[in-house]
């Protein structure tokens, strides 16, 4: 058990060396993190499907491309063997894919989404699917028609959302790797929570083929880790162009894991961004912000400051693009050519009233939300007021985002305006559950690539805090230099990965701990 | 900008074809009336000059060859279909009458 848990805790970078070492095999990579899973998942629950033979079975295969060697064992990617967890938002052959919703329970896809395919052909084995709020509507896991997933620091808040699922399952050490969704923020603002590190490319930088789309004018695939370099390594696998989604960007992918490996600092100009921080921040949030723009600076960066006076409409401009494409992309949820079926309790059985009762019966209270948000948004007379200022306000933010980066290589704030909140805090309170993504909205706005890495932890609560990193559109690589500095630089600090002071949640080591709270 | 009401709220749901009974129209027509009031300041931000901007890195001109590409078999597409009929969606009665 002991050199499982060690294999556990390895980063994906260094359980791939393992594995090409061949001091380790997949199959036992695998086993270890199944066993994880089947330990602690019960009260995390980071999984709504574990996919234990399957991913068994790609694990076998690496092992004996190794074991024979020659070309085809030369050939194997970098990461094969090296587990991952998918979002559930993402469909997979061979596994369910519920999109956190009671209108797709029990759906099979017969189709891989591209990344899916990329991860296959990287033969990395998919340990199963993660939980998320319903569609990826929400910042807390808690829209999950499954139940909420809980934050492994503290089982009784919440673990951020969309991805609260992927992030929790890499911060309790259930993967070492997963693939999330940002819509808003639903990479970076669970990474914050979790103390892990995830990031949103650049729009068009993933593909989104067979990602169960939200607002397409905002979603993105991205990397969830517990390190910097490895979600670089986990983005090599899964960008680049696809000719299946027409928003994917033809450019060629940067070497981002270069990136990560040679980061450096020196010399380059890092903006605080004056409206994403300050007044709505907590106290323990800024204190790990002003320290980590100390680290920077001793770094040799030059720390300068930047005005983005427009970003005090990005919340609101979300909230009427993201619910008016929202309302869109969920029409196809018909009752008739997947998921649901609901009949009326009573009364004739047209086509209308079937997926009235199926629509009532399927959707959760966030999603309905937002259908009747963007249904408004976009109706006859409202549209020019809502939905076309909104529009207009994206161009704001572009120019606010073109301005600021005419000043600065990258920006930097606090990737969430607090730590992790209770389980049931906000849950009836939507504007407050809101505001959590008030510093990730802009990026999404604007398409430009984010990242989220963990500060440290909060003087008044003892959990983590997320420092977000912003570059120009198609300059993920920035994202990946400044991002491995400021980890390395945090690490030497705390004298490990922030990880280390996470409660171990198997009862024997707590017990061994002495309860550390 | 005008309010958000009950009847609005009635009136969405079945343009969005969702089923509400009386005490979700109630809950519904409060919270969005918040969230109606808290996004509303989006519509004074942007002057007339200011052009929309509806994706945020715009590509013109995605094309493919004109080839077939992956096709599903009516297996594959019926799949995940709540009911199907000879190798067809099965669909309830779209009008009311007999």
């Amino acid at each position: 058990m002991t050199e499982n848990n060690e294999l556990i805790r390895l980063s994906a970078a260094a359980l791939a060396e393992k594995l090409a070492a061949r001091e380790v095999t997949a199959v036992e990579v695998t086993q270890a993190y199944l066993d994880r899973i089947a330990a602690v998942d019960g009260k995390v629950h980071a999984f709504l499907h574990v996919n234990a033979d399957e991913a068994l079975a790609v694990a076998a295969e690496v092992d004996a491309i190794r074991a024979a060697g020659g070309a085809a064992a030369a050939e194997l990617h970098v990461l094969a063997g090296v587990p991952i967890a998918v979002k559930d938002l993402i469909v997979t052959i061979g596994q369910p894919t519920t999109a956190g919703s009671k209108i797709l329970e029990g759906w099979n896809s017969p189709y891989d989404a591209t990344v899916v395919e990329r991860l296959r052909a990287a033969k990395m084995p998919i340990l199963g699917k993660t939980n998320l709020d319903e569609f990826a509507m929400g910042s807390s896991t808690e829209h999950s028609a499954y139940g909420p997933t809980h934050n492994p620091w503290d089982l009784d808040r919440i673990p951020g959302g969309s991805g609260g699922g992927s992030a929790a399952a890499v911060a309790a050490f259930e993967a070492p790797l997963a693939l999330g969704t940002d819509t808003g923020g639903s990479i970076r603002q669970p990474g914050a929570v979790t103390g892990t590190v995830g990031v949103k490319p650049t729009y068009g930088g993933v593909s989104r083929y067979g990602a169960i789309a939200m607002a397409s004018s905002l979603d993105q695939i991205g990397p969830v880790s517990r390190t910097v370099l490895d979600s670089a390594l986990l983005h090599q696998v899964i960008g680049g162009h696809d000719p299946r989604d027409s928003t994917s960007l033809p450019d060629p992918l940067e070497d981002l894991v270069a990136a990560a490996r040679t980061g450096n600092v020196e010399g380059m100009k890092i903006g605080i961004i004056k409206e994403l921080h300050g007044e709505g921040y907590q106290a323990g949030v800024e204190n790990r912000f002003n320290e980590s723009l100390e680290l920077l600076k001793g770094a040799g960066a030059e720390i300068v400051e930047v005005s983005c006076p427009n970003f005090k409409y990005a919340l609101g401009a979300y909230y009427l693009i993201m619910p008016s494409e929202a309302s869109s992309n969920l029409a196809k949820f018909d009752g008739v050519r997947y998921g649901l079926r609901v009949l009326p309790e009573e009364g004739p059985l047209t086509i209308e009233r079937v997926m009235g009762a199926t629509r009532a019966a399927g959707f959760g209270d966030e999603v309905k939300r937002r259908i009747i948000l963007g249904t408004y948004a976009l109706s006859a007379g409202y549209y020019d007021a809502y939905y076309g200022s909104a529009q207009k306000v994206r161009t704001l933010i572009q120019r606010d985002f073109e301005a600021a980066f005419a000043k600065a290589d990258v920006l930097i704030s606090p990737t969430a305006p607090t730590t992790a909140f209770k389980l049931g805090e906000k849950l009836n309170d939507p504007l407050a559950m809101y505001l959590n993504d008030v510093a990730t909205i802009p990026a999404n706005m604007a398409g430009v690539p984010g990242l989220s890495l963990p500060g440290g932890l909060a003087d008044e609560d003892g959990l983590p805090v997320g420092i977000q990193l912003l570059a120009p559109a198609r300059q993920d690589a920035r994202l990946y230099r400044v991002g491995a500095v400021l980890e390395s630089l945090l690490e030497a600090q705390w004298g490990g990965p922030l990880l280390d002071k996470a409660p171990s949640l198997t009862d024997a080591a707590v017990s061994s701990h002495g309860g550390s709270h | 900008m005008a309010a958000i009401n009950r009847d609005d709220v009635a009136h969405l749901a079945q343009l969005a074809h969702i089923e509400m009974s009386a005490e979700e129209l109630d809950r519904m027509a409060g919270e969005l009336a918040v969230i109606v009031d808290s996004v509303k300041s989006v519509s004074e931000a942007a002057g007339d000059d200011v052009p929309a901007t509806s994706h945020p890195i715009p590509l013109t001109n995605v094309f493919r060859e004109d080839v077939v590409g992956h096709t599903f078999t009516a297996e594959q597409s019926l799949s995940g279909a709540p009911d199907a009929y000879e190798g067809r969606f099965k669909v309830p009665a779209i009008l009311d009458e007999d």
